[in-house]
């Protein structure tokens, strides 16, 4: 499903380069639940951003599914974002002015379809995430994890093949936190591929395989089922 | 559908933001209001000008007789010019000469006209039936003076509608007569005049009559002749030929400026519609510039809302909004706002005039101001057109947002 093949990637920092990721060879399979640990500086945000594809890569091969993804213009990979992932933000990054169920909406917007059928849509994966209820409410009016688990539906309502979350819970507390990453496992269960980077290790532990991340390389790759 | 829902998307936006579409739509409503009563008010000064001009034939020249200055064939500096019928003949004769016409002036208290118990003055000119076109004259109701008043020397008046109203009322003045120093003159006809009130306090006469009964030397106080379509030049040359034909008859120097005093119309039209071709120019120059203005307040506004709505639009990246849904969608809002303010401004600006047309309809400087459909139009798909190159520079700086930075941007 996902297979890097020594991605390597570097900034130009001041006078020299800064090389965040090394090497970095990664498989991936479908409907796996994985997590990217890493202090921060250890390249997990880099990383998330090439799997994204926020951003490209120096060398190296990202496979997802059988596509290569490589230099693409901003027009194809704002397409195949569209099309094949679904993310999830630390700080929720919902629209203020939009209410839950038209952010959930909204990635459907940029697949044109119509809006009784975006409408309709983002109403059933509201109800999957648990806010059936709260549809005509603003951001505003939602706790933290309510916000979150809109973004969840809203990462969900284009059928992704691969979620991709960023410190989901990082603003959220630890309870709360438990209560989404039971939502994303959940999520998982129904056979989605999940990948959640974070840098808090009861978070990792509750997915079924943790990858870490040291300074842009990957040190350990350790699958809970197989421990 | 479709189509309709991306519209919706656009007003959403702007509705979440009011005070920002507020603002932009100000700046550009402004710009064109001060642009649409400028052009209002450049034309309203120019239909000011223009009927200056409605009174007399603009095609018209004017010459009138006065002192010789420069000594000529022996004859001596001061001696007065003297025009006659047959100098206007002699003019008639010059090809490109269309209507001519003497004037001959009754001025002075003697010349009080009188009907029944009442009398007045009046201005009073005995004139060639060529003096109709000349002065613009249109009759009301009987006839101007003709050709066989002037052979015949017959006793007959036209007269300024104010002149029968002021004598008779209501009733019909044709047939009538009027006597002015103790000679009676039947009325053929009345007339009114575009020039104003002052043009219809007249009285014409046919010249050959009063040359007869209060002028032994049959004298023409003034000669003027129009000169059909012809250009300019063309009537420059007219005057000159005609100021030779003169200078020859009458014996002074072509080049004497005081012996005749020549006013050619069609000059001081085309010195007057140059200078409102210029004044348009400037006003559009200004219109111009103050669209100019709005549009970089459009511009600045919009960098400040791209700049602010960063994450707004990261977000809307990262849900595969491709770049060039992002520019459209700041294009959009930049039409749509100016688009819809434009319009009101231009709407106030028209009603601006209309109501200054209403309250102040008779005033001496601005006559009619009035904004031309096409013109207003064109103004504002100008103004549309240039918010959109505004929206331009925000839009790339939009398109250009990276994802990630607006989405770690907190």
């Amino acid at each position: 499903m996902i297979r890097l093949e020594n991605i390597n990637k570097s900034y130009q920092v001041g006078g020299g380069a800064l090389h965040v990721l090394r090497d970095v060879a990664l498989h991936v399979k479908e409907g796996e639940f994985v997590s990217i640990m890493g202090s921060s500086g250890s390249g997990k945000s880099t990383l998330l951003n090439v799997l994204g594809i926020l951003d490209d890569y120096d060398s190296g091969e990202y496979w997802l599914g059988d596509t290569l993804i490589q230099r693409l213009s901003q027009r194809k990979a704002a397409q195949y974002r569209s099309e094949h992932i679904g993310f999830v933000f630390q700080s929720f990054n919902l629209l203020p002015f939009k209410t839950a169920l038209e952010n959930v909406a909204l990635p459907l917007y940029y697949q044109k379809q119509s809006r009784k059928k975006r409408l309709e849509a983002a109403a059933d994966q509201l109800e999957r995430v648990g806010l059936g209820n709260w549809k005509d409410h603003r951001p505003s009016e939602l706790s933290g994890g309510q916000k979150q688990r809109v973004a969840v539906a809203r990462a969900l309502v284009t059928k992704p093949r691969l979620i991709l979350a960023d410190e989901p819970t990082g603003a959220l507390d630890s309870k709360t936190s438990y209560m989404l990453m039971d939502l994303l496992k959940e999520v998982n269960d129904q056979g989605m591929t999940v990948v959640v980077v974070t840098h808090e290790p009861d978070i990792a532990e509750r997915t079924k395989r943790v990858i870490r991340l040291r300074d842009g390389a990957i040190e350990e790759s350790n699958s809970q089922e197989e421990s | 559908m479709l189509f309709l829902d991306r519209w919706i998307e656009i007003f959403e936006t702007l509705r979440r933001n009011k005070l920002r579409t507020a603002l932009t739509g100000l700046s550009v409503g402004w710009g064109i209001l001060m642009l649409i009563i400028l052009l209002g008010a450049g034309q309203g000064l120019q239909n000011q000008a223009e009927t200056n001009f409605k009174d007399d034939a603009v095609n018209s020249i004017w010459i009138r007789p006065g002192r010789a200055a420069l000594p000529f064939k022996g004859l001596r500096p001061g001696r007065k010019i003297l025009f006659t019928n047959a100098d206007i003949d002699a003019v008639r004769r010059i090809p490109g000469v269309e209507h001519i016409t003497g004037r001959f002036y009754l001025r002075g208290e003697e010349y009080t006209v009188t009907y029944g118990a009442k009398n007045a003055s009046f201005d009073i000119r005995a004139v060639n039936p060529g003096h109709q076109f000349i002065e613009k004259t249109i009759i009301t109701s009987g006839r101007y003076i003709n050709e066989t008043d002037i052979d015949e020397h017959r006793k007959v008046a036209v007269i300024g509608k104010p002149i029968s109203e002021f004598f008779f009322g209501k009733a019909n003045p044709i047939g009538e007569y009027l006597t002015i120093r103790g000679i009676q003159y039947r009325i053929v006809g009345t007339f009114t005049d575009e020039g104003g009130e002052g043009e219809l306090q007249k009285i014409f006469l046919p010249i050959t009559t009063t040359q007869r009964a209060y002028n032994a030397h049959g004298d023409v106080h003034h000669l003027m002749f129009s000169v059909g379509n012809a250009s300019l030049e063309r009537s420059e040359a007219i005057e000159k030929q005609v100021v030779a034909l003169l200078a020859e008859r009458l014996n002074f120097s072509p080049e004497d400026p005081r012996a005749i005093r020549v006013r050619n119309n069609l000059k001081e039209y085309s010195k007057i519609a140059r200078i409102f071709s210029l004044i348009r120019a400037f006003l559009w120059i200004v219109g111009i510039g103050t669209i100019t203005a709005s549009v970089i307040g459009v511009s600045n506004i919009l960098l400040i809302s791209v700049a602010e709505r960063t994450v707004e639009i990261g977000v809307r990246k990262a849900m595969g909004a491709n770049p060039f849904s992002i520019v459209a969608m700041v294009l959009k809002e930049a039409f749509v706002v100016t688009g819809l303010a434009g319009y009101l401004g231009l709407f106030a600006g028209v009603g601006l005039l209309e109501i200054f047309n209403r309250f102040l309809p008779n005033n001496e400087y601005i006559v009619n101001p009035e904004v031309d459909l096409s013109v207003a139009l064109i103004a504002l798909g100008m103004l549309v057109v240039s918010a959109m190159l505004a929206g331009l520079i925000p839009a790339s700086r939009a398109a250009r947002v990276s994802p990630i930075v607006a989405l770690r941007n907190e």
